[in-house]
Parts: structure tokens; C-alpha cells; sequence
């Protein structure tokens, strides 16, 4: 007696018969496949920001407390955003820097608004692996050249914020912002 | 634990013998639902419910997961954090909607599953074992059920709790000390519903771990099967792969297709709207009932009404917990050796009836508690345990069970040689 295993060899070798069934087969496990992947999709985008997280988009800051050589920190989207209102010193320190020595070269022109190139808006997020640089507040480490120090990893930033040593990559961020009036800041 | 003619395992390629040489995980796949494991061949539909069962406990666990990664167990935030699902988050309100009634299926298919088993007498030895792990996993998803229902923290979550750990309460002495261990309070609160998220969290991997007991029980002796006859020989098998792989398959994306239609276009059918009210410690909504999978128990529960020496509050939260605990004892109730219920005409009958009681039991228990349902809550009750305790002793020991088939070959093949090749297969290539 045959075994079903022997049976069904024997009856693969047949020519159409195999043909059929590998295309049934082919067919459905694709067709799962493809179900799969549909499914899987809204599991792995759950994970991605909800739609109030998105909404946190702007924020509105006052600037009009903060004295030359102040700044504050205040916070967008849940991270922390430094204002600061630069001395002339510390613009004119900023401008004397040639381009070329920077390892992500910006003019302080380029990180401002024009007519309004004392306020520093920046993200108060290192550049390296994302801890708060020091320097807003009174007193605090602000580095070698004067701008924010991140006590992490020892990345030291200019009175642009720009990267001058250390590891971080890049200067710190200038978000999308806009003045509002004189002394409002729309943040995003 | 497999029939002599089961195919062993042959890893085709070098890495899959070296991998079968230090973790043998491959030949446990092909032993356990591969060609390795040999079925009978005349499995109907009914038996597509374990495997359905699988499938909805790893929907569960997958969206729950998804959900947990959102929920906030608290007091306060719990309510909101379900609407910030429902709302905010991206595919929230499908996560939540096919965990919510993918809760419902699960028990749909469990059902079938356990009323399956009952027909077939898949209780009976040498299954019992292969049984009473089964009812450990219902009672687990029970447990899990209630608990999950509680999450949202709506007027029906928060009464369910209140009215579940009650039961405690109707012991004596210890009942409303235990209760108050329960809740870790006087009434369901932040801590009650923060433990009752750590466990509805834990209990459906423990019920996984249990999945895998029943199993491994049920493969010790293999598949029973309708006619409820032995297998004796391999030309009463087929291969557990491809023959019920692509079956279960096919059988799973129908039951699916239902699944996401009432996902989709019904997803509220089967809760309730109290349920979008949040909690309110100070107000019992007018009609409250469990979700429906525990209307049966539910009836039992409230069909005693009066004290006869113990207080009627004890003896329906004791005629309930009864109501599952007999199960257990079921191998050992029903007698009879045939297995079958096809060749047995009392039993068949008997049987039918206790579905229609337990139709009835559901019924009741998800109306409202008023006189003409509490008493066919009563009569339905009645008949629940007297069948288990009285009917099925009884026919088992006087009833004359129909001739059984030789095997189970023959019964399916009616003794035709050109039957003998699998559906599908050309009748010339059979000979």
C-alpha cells in the first residue's frame, strides 16, 4: 500500500497538477502576507506622535523682562528654548569670528532677525546627545567663548550658540519663529 | 508522544542541522503543529476553534500591548486617556476597537471550542488532563476579562468592580476583609485600578504559558475526532502540515472577515454606552450587567433570592464559582465510553437542551433583574446543574449508544477505494 507521502510524489510529477497547486499556494500566503503588512502598519504608527502632542506646535514667550546679557529658558514642544538678549560685546565677539574657523559655519546674521540680532533664540538642546547646555542662568559655566557650555560631554558655544569645541556636530538649533510685537515671540 | 508513523524531522539544509544539533526549537515547530504531528483526517469545522483561539489570544495580547503603551491607570487620567486614545493617538480607535472586541470573539470562539469538546466528549480519558487545563485558561480569561473591563473607568467599569469583588463579600467572616485586601480600599479606587492593570497585564501571558500545558496534554495522546474512535493505523491521519495548516488557515481568514466587520461597522454592538460615562462613586447606573459573555453566570448568580440556611447572597455567588468548578469533574460524571455524541441518541438530545438552558441563562442574565426573568433564571439554574449532576450519570449508565465504525478510515471513506488519496487529488493517482 502507498503511502499518502508516496502518493502525492507520485502525483506532483504529473505536469499541471503541481503548477495549480504552487500557484494556490504562492497566492495565498501572499495574500495573508499583504494582510499582514496592512495590519501591522496602524500597530507601528500608534507609536508615532498623537495628534495633541502635534498640536503643541507654537507657544508665545514675553521678552520684554529680559536685560541685555539675560537670558531665559522657556519650552516648546516640550524642550527647553533659550532667549537671550546679547550685549553689544557679545554680538560684535560673535561677528569677529572668520566664517572659516567654524565647524558649522553661520553668521550671527544668519541665526537672528533682521534689526533684532541681540535676541539669541536658540533650542537649548546640545547638539551631541541632546542635555541642556549651561549659561542662561546668572553665574552659570558659559564656557570658553562666552555662549552656553554643556557640562555632559564638554561642548563649549559662542555668543551665536554656534559649536566652537567639544563633540557636539552642530550649533544649537534655531527654531521657526517670528515677533509678534516688540516684545512677544512666537515660537513655531 | 506521537504516532509511530509520524514523519521525523529532517533539517534540510547544514545551518538547520547545526541549529537541531544545539537548540532543537525547529523539530519541536514540526513535531508540534508541522508534518510531524498527525491528526485524523475527519476533523470537521469544529475543531478549527483551538487554533481560532490562539489567533485571538495573540490579537489580544499584540493591541493590548499597543494600548498599555497609551493608557494611564489612574483614578483620574484613565477615563481621558481612553478618549485621548480614541481621539489623538494614530489607529487608537482601531487598537482600541479590535482589543475590545477581539475580547468578545475570543470568549465567541472559546465557547464553540468548549461546546465542541462537550458534543465530542473530548473530556474523556485519556484527555481529562487535556480538559481541566482548558477550563484553567477560561477561568484565567475570565479574570483578565473583568479586569480589562474595569480599565476604562466608566460607570460600568467602575460598577462592575464594585459588584465582582462583592461577591467576596458574601462569605462569611473573611469575605469582607478579603474584599477590602482586593480593592486596597472601602470601594474600587486608584489602587484597585492600578493593580487591576498590573494583573490584567500579567494573566494573558500566564494564560499563554497554560496554552502551552494544554497542548503539550493533548499531544500526548493526539486530536480526538468526531467519531470519537481511536486511531489506529496512518490511514486514519494526515499530517497536521500542509492539511490542517492551509485548513485552519482558510477557516481563520473567514472568521477573521467576521471579526473585522464587526470591528469596523459595529464596533459598539456589543458594549455598553453607560460605559462612556465616567466613573461616578455616587451613582449606580439604573441597569447594570456584565459584558455578555458573563450573562450566564450572571443569571445564576441572581437566581437566588431566597435564605435557606446559608443567606442567598452566598448561595448564588457559591452556585456560580459552582457552575465552572463542576466542569472539572465532567470526565468523571459522564460515563459512558463512547465519546461521540453522534452515536449517542439520549445524550444528543440532552445536549442540545443544555444549550438552549444556556442560551436561556444568558438571556436572563443580561435583562433586567425583574420577577419573570429571575424566576426563568431559577428554572435554567435548575437544569444547569441537574444535567451534569443527574442527566449525564444517568444516561450514561442506561443509554444504548449507536454501533461505532471500525476506525476512522472507514467511516470516512465508506469503503471506497477511490477515496483513499487526499481531497484534491485525481482519483487515477489514487490507485
Amino acid at each position: 500500500m502507498a503511502t499518502l507521502q508516496e502518493i502525492n510524489a507520485a502525483h506532483v510529477e504529473e505536469d499541471h497538477s503541481l503548477r495549480r497547486r504552487d500557484f494556490i499556494n504562492i497566492a495565498a500566503v501572499s495574500f495573508a502576507g499583504v494582510g499582514a503588512v496592512a495590519v501591522a502598519l496602524p500597530l507601528i504608527s500608534q507609536m508615532s506622535p498623537p495628534a495633541d502632542v502635534l498640536a503643541l506646535a507654537s507657544t508665545e514667550v514675553d521678552i520684554s523682562k529680559i536685560a541685555p546679557g539675560q537670558a531665559i529658558k522657556t519650552s516648546w514642544r516640550k524642550q527647553p528654548v533659550f532667549v537671550r538678549n546679547l550685549t553689544t560685546q557679545e554680538i560684535s565677539a560673535a561677528n569677529a569670528v572668520p566664517i572659516s574657523e567654524l565647524r558649522d559655519p553661520q553668521t550671527l546674521a544668519e541665526r537672528t532677525k533682521p534689526g533684532k540680532e541681540n535676541w539669541l533664540i536658540t533650542l537649548g538642546v546640545c547638539t551631541h546627545l541632546g542635555c541642556v547646555p549651561l549659561g542662561t542662568g546668572e553665574g552659570e559655566n558659559r564656557g570658553d567663548f562666552g555662549g552656553y557650555f554643556c557640562p555632559c560631554h564638554g561642548s563649549h558655544y559662542d555668543t551665536a550658540a554656534r559649536i566652537r569645541k567639544g563633540p557636539a556636530p552642530l550649533n544649537l538649533h534655531v527654531p521657526e519663529y517670528a515677533f509678534t510685537s516688540d516684545t512677544v515671540v512666537t515660537i513655531g | 508522544m506521537s504516532f509511530a508513523w509520524a514523519k521525523p524531522y529532517e533539517p534540510k539544509t547544514e545551518l538547520g542541522r547545526w541549529i537541531d544539533d544545539r537548540l532543537p526549537l525547529p523539530r519541536l515547530v514540526y513535531n508540534a503543529v508541522g508534518g510531524g504531528y498527525p491528526v485524523p483526517r475527519n476533523l470537521n469545522y469544529g475543531w478549527n476553534f483551538g487554533v481560532l483561539s490562539g489567533i485571538f489570544l495573540t490579537i489580544q495580547i499584540i493591541t493590548g500591548i499597543g494600548l498599555a503603551m497609551w493608557y494611564y491607570s489612574s483614578a483620574d487620567g484613565a477615563f481621558n486617556s481612553i478618549e485621548h486614545i480614541m481621539r489623538d493617538v494614530n489607529g487608537g480607535w482601531m487598537m482600541r476597537y479590535a482589543h475590545s472586541n477581539g475580547a468578545s470573539f475570543f470568549f465567541i470562539v472559546v465557547y464553540i471550542h468548549i461546546f465542541r469538546g462537550l458534543f465530542y466528549g473530548s473530556y474523556k480519558a485519556p484527555r481529562e488532563m487535556v480538559w481541566m487545563l482548558g477550563l484553567v485558561i477560561y477561568l484565567l480569561m475570565m479574570a483578565t476579562a473583568f479586569m480589562g473591563y474595569v480599565l476604562p473607568w466608566g460607570q460600568m467599569s467602575y460598577w462592575g468592580a464594585q459588584v465582582i469583588t462583592g461577591f467576596f463579600s458574601a462569605f462569611p467572616l473573611v469575605g469582607e476583609p478579603i474584599r477590602v485586601w482586593l480593592l486596597g480600599g472601602y470601594a474600587p479606587d486608584q489602587a484597585a485600578l492600578t493593580r487591576f492593570f498590573s494583573l490584567h497585564y500579567l494573566l494573558p501571558f500566564v494564560i499563554a504559558g497554560v496554552v502551552i500545558l494544554h497542548i503539550w496534554s493533548l499531544h500526548i495522546p493526539g486530536s480526538s475526532n468526531p467519531t470519537g474512535v481511536e486511531v489506529k493505523n496512518e490511514k486514519d491521519t494526515l499530517p497536521f502540515h500542509p492539511f490542517y495548516t492551509a485548513k485552519d488557515g482558510w477557516f481563520a481568514g473567514l472568521f477573521l472577515t467576521l471579526y473585522a466587520a464587526v470591528v469596523f461597522f459595529g464596533p459598539n454592538a456589543l458594549g455598553h454606552p453607560d460605559n462612556y460615562i465616567p466613573a461616578n462613586p455616587l451613582a449606580t447606573p439604573a441597569h447594570i450587567v456584565p459584558e455578555w459573555y458573563f450573562w450566564p453566570f450572571y443569571a445564576i448568580l441572581r437566581a437566588f433570592t431566597v435564605d435557606f440556611i446559608l443567606p442567598a447572597k452566598l448561595w448564588g455567588v457559591l452556585a456560580m464559582f459552582a457552575s465552572i468548578l463542576l466542569l472539572f469533574f465532567l470526565p468523571w460524571l459522564d460515563k459512558s465510553p463512547v465519546r461521540s455524541g453522534h452515536y449517542r441518541p439520549v445524550f444528543k438530545r440532552f445536549f442540545w437542551l443544555l444549550i438552549i438552558d444556556v442560551a436561556i441563562l444568558g438571556y436572563c442574565g443580561g435583562s433586567p433583574a425583574e420577577p419573570l426573568y429571575v424566576a426563568l433564571s431559577q428554572i435554567a439554574a435548575a437544569y444547569y446543574f441537574a444535567h451534569f449532576l443527574i442527566v449525564l450519570p444517568l444516561v450514561s449508565k442506561f443509554e444504548r449508544p449507536l454501533p461505532l465504525p471500525n476506525s476512522i478510515s472507514e467511516s470516512v471513506l465508506h469503503g471506497e477505494a477511490g477515496e483513499a488519496a487526499p481531497a484534491g487529488l485525481a482519483p487515477a493517482a489514487a490507485q
